[in-house]
């Protein structure tokens, strides 16, 4: 019952926030809603409750495992929504605030969906959810933005769809009853039609893929996230792609259970190094910072997914990562956000000093660079040695010196960008854009607070934290 | 009864070249109108006995594909004042060779697959191909906003056919498919207001190039 709450509370709330009357004080809606599932979401990881194998929606291991990041990253980002939004006052924020706590909603419903089509039905309401976020500003660059959005990632939902069907197809053509919950699909195993169960693999890979932002369908990502709100970008990039990640898993776990897993792991090795090379190649060329976070985002996303090829302990790393990524990246895109709102411009040709203009932003995004380019002793450290750990017992020894590569690629990339615009002396025109942006604690503790979550995650990180992440891979891989 | 089916399904294949073939965008939503109405009348042609989900479905995709939205299409298509010469990036004759070379080896490629008997006579899946196909050709190829909208919607219809064959097991995953729709009415939605805020003149994709490295 409680799990239900998670997806009702949000939901009520968004309600609430249309009808809310008054545009100064409906941002507060933000953090209480996020306080209140954080709430949940914590009572529910501390006392989790029995999951009935045959439920529809539940907060089994795998939701256990991902869903308290998110919601401890919306409420942080929430926090920070109240200050931006309060400096953004010129516009209405309803349909934002709205959108944004239908998207934490619809988000915890995902995470939680132990069926196949309730699964891609959240997550196409999570995709339409975002496209007001999108297009909040109202710029035709915005409008560019959230047109390719919604087209390739249309696309990539309608494929996902299409696979989901194969699926369901694979289970009637070996007898299935039609029951689509994961653990039916799993326990059908080797009675699923092997030709139908590799289509959909493909075309499930490819769909929700383009969720998650892997190459080649990542081309949504750098418009969408070079021209959101940072707080936008920082749902995406830590709340949204989980979804679709968990979504994989899932999937990966019925694959598997066909008797295809070496094949479906040996795609998700491909793609996920395919992705981390590309966006390091793109990393050294991007001259705007915000595009770079997009990029980063690619880049630990096929991490994600390599990880994810890896056997349980692959797994449970990745799903390890997926907190590191999701509360370090928050705090990079909230002080790229602010950074972006001082000077005026996203592009490294006109941005420059900006440890002089906002020193405190310019400190934490050089803090969240080294944090997210896996210096220790801040969680994604952690999360990627695990990952190259499992990489090297699973023998690829290829692959690691590939991911070792990209990953210093990609280091090289962000700090050609991030230096570049946090050194040198001010451009005249960015002291002279009218209103200075003040660098009041509403929009420098929430990142900071992220990455204190970044160095606990490194440092002190419960031991039953990684319990859970074990658990969550021992779901995904029963025991014979 | 699959005589009828498949004279269905081969007329919606026939559209599928229609659209693929025309120059004149109004043709290309009639194109698309009328392969919604074919597709929401397929399925009280399947032969079970119709019970009230199916005609939901049958019901609602009629409505929404055959009516809704190719009326709200040349709704946008008014209120943005929009050419209506169709500007391919893939030429009319290349598409329609695509589309045709598509649906022969859609055909060709499904005794391949391992389907149920009572499925195996039927066009269901190669027609299903055939459509998927004509949408991503229509998407990549055509470069004005509301042809790429009809690109998407043919691009369900092929999901929509494929998902028939699961219509009796499974219709929760058919159902679903009835939000695609919805996508379909965002991107509409966005046509318009864009267009009420003259963000840009033409709405031609191609100009949709300020964001790129």
């Amino acid at each position: 019952m409680k799990s239900l709450l998670l997806v009702i509370v949000p939901l009520l709330a968004a309600a609430l926030a249309a009808a809310w009357p008054s545009n100064r004080s409906r941002p507060l809606l933000l953090p209480a809603t996020g306080l209140i599932h954080t709430f949940l979401c914590a009572w529910l990881f501390f006392c989790p409750p029995p999951v009935t194998p045959g439920a529809w929606l539940a907060f089994d291991p795998l939701a256990r495992a991902v869903l308290p990041a998110v919601s401890l990253l919306f409420l942080v980002c929430a926090w920070y929504g109240v200050s931006y939004l309060k400096i953004r006052s010129e516009r209405s924020n309803r349909i934002f605030i709205m959108a944004l706590l239908a998207v934490l909603g619809l988000l915890s419903a995902g995470h939680q969906s132990r069926h196949l089509g309730l699964l891609w039905i959240f997550t196409e309401a999570v995709t339409l959810a975002a496209v007001p976020l999108l297009h909040f500003n109202g710029t035709p660059r915005a409008f560019e933005a959230t047109w390719k959005y919604l087209l390739v990632g249309g696309t990539g939902i309608a494929l996902s769809l299409l696979g989901s069907l194969c699926l369901g197809y694979a289970s009637l053509h070996g007898g299935g009853e039609g029951d689509l919950t994961f653990v039916a699909l799993m326990s059908q195993g080797a009675g699923l039609s092997r030709p139908w169960v590799l289509i959909a693999w493909v075309l499930l890979l490819v769909g929700y893929g383009t969720k998650m932002g892997l190459t080649p369908m990542h081309t949504w990502k750098p418009e969408a996230y070079g021209e959101a709100a940072g707080i936008v970008g920082a749902i995406l990039a830590g709340g949204v792609t989980s979804v679709a990640f968990t979504a994989i898993l899932r999937i990966r776990s019925v694959v598997g259970a066909a008797g295809e897993g070496a094949i479906a792991d040996h795609t998700l090795l491909v793609i996920g190094l395919f992705s981390m090379l590309v966006a390091a190649l793109f990393l050294l060329g991007t001259r705007d910072f915000k595009r770079m976070l997009a990029y980063s985002s690619v880049e630990h996303m096929g991490i994600l997914t390599l990880g994810a090829a890896l056997g349980p302990a692959g797994v449970a790393a990745s799903l390890f990562h997926v907190w590191s990524n999701s509360l370090t990246k928050g705090a990079l895109f909230l002080s790229a956000g602010n950074i972006r709102r001082a000077a005026g411009s996203a592009s490294m040709d006109e941005v420059r000093g900006m440890n002089i203009l906002t020193p405190r932003s310019a400190a934490l995004f050089v803090t969240g660079l080294f944090a997210v380019t896996a210096c220790p002793p801040f969680g994604p450290f952690f999360s990627e040695l695990k990952i190259l750990r499992a990489s090297l017992e699973a023998g690829h020894m290829a692959a690691t010196a590939m991911f070792l590569t990209c990953l210093l690629l990609a280091f090289f990339g962000l700090t050609r960008v991030v230096f570049g615009i946090v050194d040198g002396r001010p451009a005249n025109h960015a002291k002279a854009t009218g209103k200075r942006f003040v660098e009041s604690a509403g929009v420098i503790l929430p990142p900071l607070v992220l990455l204190g979550l970044s160095l606990w995650l490194g440092l002190f990180q419960p031991a039953l934290l990684h319990d859970v992440w074990a658990a969550a891979a021992a779901q995904l891989y029963p025991s014979p | 009864m699959n005589a009828n089916l498949n004279l269905l399904i081969g007329l919606a294949m026939g559209l599928n070249l229609l659209a693929l073939g025309t120059s004149r965008l109004p043709a290309l939503i009639r194109a698309m109108s009328a392969q919604g109405v074919i597709l929401g009348v397929i399925p009280v042609l399947l032969g079970h006995d119709l019970d009230w989900r199916v005609a939901l479905i049958a019901l609602a995709t009629l409505a929404g594909k055959g009516v809704v939205i190719p009326s709200l299409l040349r709704r946008a298509m008014r209120t943005a004042q929009i050419d209506r010469e169709l500007d391919p990036l893939i030429g009319f004759v290349p598409s329609l060779l695509l589309g045709a070379g598509g649906a022969i080896a859609a055909l060709a490629l499904v005794p391949l697959l391992p389907l149920l008997p009572e499925h195996a006579n039927t066009l269901l899946v190669p027609g299903a191909l055939a459509t998927v196909l004509t949408g991503f050709i229509l998407l990549i190829g055509r470069t004005k906003a509301i042809s790429q909208v009809c690109g998407y919607l043919i691009l369900e219809n092929g999901i929509y056919l494929f998902g028939l064959l699961l219509i009796k097991a499974m219709p929760l995953l058919v159902e679903a498919g009835v939000l695609l729709d919805l996508t379909v009415g965002v991107f509409i939605i966005g046509i318009i207001v864009d267009r009420i805020q003259r963000a840009f003149d033409s709405l031609d994709t191609r100009k949709l190039t300020a964001l790129r490295e």
